[in-house]
């Protein structure tokens, strides 16, 4: 008897773990199905390498896939350095007191802010404060700042899983600090801090908030290229088309089209994550 | 016999904890000390405190004279990384930088602006008893290796830089017989050239390799003299119980 209710009880556990994966596994599914099915048939070479024309109707989207390109360039130009120095700042030099809790516990908080903010703080900071105008760089420095916590956050603890006998065995040679940190520590954190890195990107790369009031423009002229001036870019183009184009129905396929390149963009740089924690793996066995 | 490192009056703390209690104990040139006694006794500790390990620790509290022949180790005129390059280290876990072979060995002499040549190379590792068995794999990561090669490693890699001292601390706890006996040959053999302290928990492998033997109890020397006199006539009852196994 006892055997029986432990039996039953069982499968009720597996069992509720089992449907909640395919559950998500099924969304996962239907949401890819529903994008690949409609995006795929306006999908083509002339469709990214052409400029959106007849009122964006027609044409392609290479300007926001340059513009797309150009703001995470720029967004990782300026978190990358400063969010890595920090977080190895934070791990192997600070003192561990309340000062540091405190600002461990603020860059963690932040990175929960909600991205909107973000913009609107962008706005007050980069385009008006500091007069950059509605312009690739100002988008670019708000969208360094959304992806700061996340780099910080990732890259110690890549940190923290080198153990401190790696960096004693530097020391132990004769080596300073700063050597250790260079030469032995950051090089075995690596796989763990670029792909912190590029997957803070790719959720960069996507956001609409943060560039909706910095710089992102519902359409320009020919192709964006110049850090002082306002850009098209893929998530904002697919918000634009979906919301506030004055011909939805018809603009609808390359909504989804461009909907598709927008994944297929964040899906290479997953893959890039992927592949270098690979080969780092590879490296280290 | 001279002496080449020493420590008078040595009291360490971590905070609130008093760990070592007023050491005074010295270690012979070209001669094998180990040091011995119960786990948390305070030997690593001691061991840690002549490369100015405990420097990572920002609690540590350190009094006491401290002296590799007539240098003070912590006497601030002189650059804590030249101290290291002096006295070497091996660890407990083989812990080989996540680099090929040669560059295991090349990183020190590097940082330090010492020659580091393939003959150099090559040199450290026939002297680790290495050589043999990994000079066609130099470029090969050095995490491949097995644990006892990855140990004999680290031992190249310390005396690469040509240091007068030697620390080891429990060099041989995570390998197997075999291996353990090659690293007490290679350890037997280094004497010749370098002074060595070694911290061990196994009683055999002190008998087989020290000259002389450290016993400590608590943060403090109990008894100390050369290994044969203390393991057949310990003076300490203390020592006593805990060579024949009483506890520890």
């Amino acid at each position: 008897m006892r055997n029986k209710t432990f039996r039953f009880s069982s499968i009720i556990e597996w069992g509720t773990l089992l449907i909640s994966t395919l559950l998500v596994c099924f969304f996962l599914v239907v949401v890819l199905w529903e994008i690949i099915s409609k995006g795929s048939s306006v999908l083509s070479w002339d469709f990214v390498t052409q400029v959106p024309s007849e009122g964006m109707t027609k044409g392609g989207i290479i300007t926001p896939i340059i513009g797309t390109v150009l703001l995470t360039l720029i967004t990782s130009i300026f978190a990358i350095p400063f969010g890595v120095c920090c977080a190895i700042y934070l791990h192997e030099y600070a003192e561990d007191n309340w000062l540091t809790r405190t600002i461990r516990a603020s860059i963690r908080n932040l990175s929960g802010v909600p991205s909107i903010i973000y913009g609107l703080f962008g706005l007050a900071l980069f385009v008006q404060a500091l007069q950059f105008g509605t312009s690739l760089v100002a988008a670019g420095l708000t969208l360094g700042l959304l992806s700061l916590p996340y780099i910080i956050t990732t890259t110690e603890e890549a940190l923290m899983r080198i153990p401190n006998s790696t960096r004693e065995a530097a020391l132990a040679v004769g080596a300073t600090k700063f050597e250790t940190i260079k030469d032995v520590v950051l090089p075995s954190a690596m796989s763990g801090i670029l792909t912190g890195v590029v997957l803070t990107l790719s959720r960069a790369a996507g956001e609409t908030a943060p560039i909706l009031f910095t710089g992102a423009a519902f359409y320009i002229n020919g192709t964006s290229g110049f850090i002082n001036q306002e850009f098209m870019a893929l998530p904002y183009h697919l918000y634009m088309l979906s919301t506030q184009h004055q011909s939805i129905e018809e603009v609808r396929p390359i909504a989804y089209g461009t909907a598709l390149v927008l994944i297929i963009v964040v899906f290479l740089l997953n893959l890039t994550a992927f592949c270098i924690r690979y080969k780092y793996r590879k490296n280290e066995n | 016999m001279k002496t080449k490192l020493f420590a008078e009056n040595l009291n360490i703390s971590f905070g609130a904890k008093q760990v070592l209690n007023n050491i005074n104990v010295n270690f012979a040139e070209n001669q094998i000390t180990a040091l011995i006694g119960p786990s948390g006794c305070g030997k690593s500790t001691l061991l840690r405190s002549f490369n100015r390990m405990h420097d990572l620790s920002p609690d540590a509290k350190i009094d006491g004279r401290l002296q590799l022949e007539e240098l003070d180790l912590y006497s601030k005129t002189v650059p804590v990384t030249e101290i290291r390059k002096r006295i070497g280290m091996v660890f407990q876990k083989a812990n080989p930088f996540p680099k090929s072979i040669y560059e295991n060995i090349a990183y020190g002499l590097k940082i330090n602006n010492l020659p580091h040549d393939k003959a150099v190379i090559e040199k450290a590792l026939r002297e680790a008893f290495l050589w043999e068995e990994v000079k066609n794999d130099l470029k090969m990561p050095a995490t491949r290796l097995s644990g006892g090669q990855q140990q004999r490693l680290c031992i190249a890699r310390a005396v690469a830089l040509r240091p007068e001292v030697i620390l080891m601390d429990e060099p041989c706890s995570a390998l197997d017989p075999v291996s353990t006996l090659k690293i007490e040959d290679l350890i037997t053999h280094l004497k010749e050239k370098y002074t060595i302290v070694i911290v061990t928990h196994n009683m055999q492998q002190a008998q087989r390799i020290a000259d002389k033997t450290v016993f400590m109890y608590l943060g403090e020397v109990k008894e100390e003299g050369p290994t044969a006199q203390l393991f057949r006539n310990p003076v300490n009852e203390m020592t006593a119980n805990y060579i024949n196994g009483h506890f520890g």
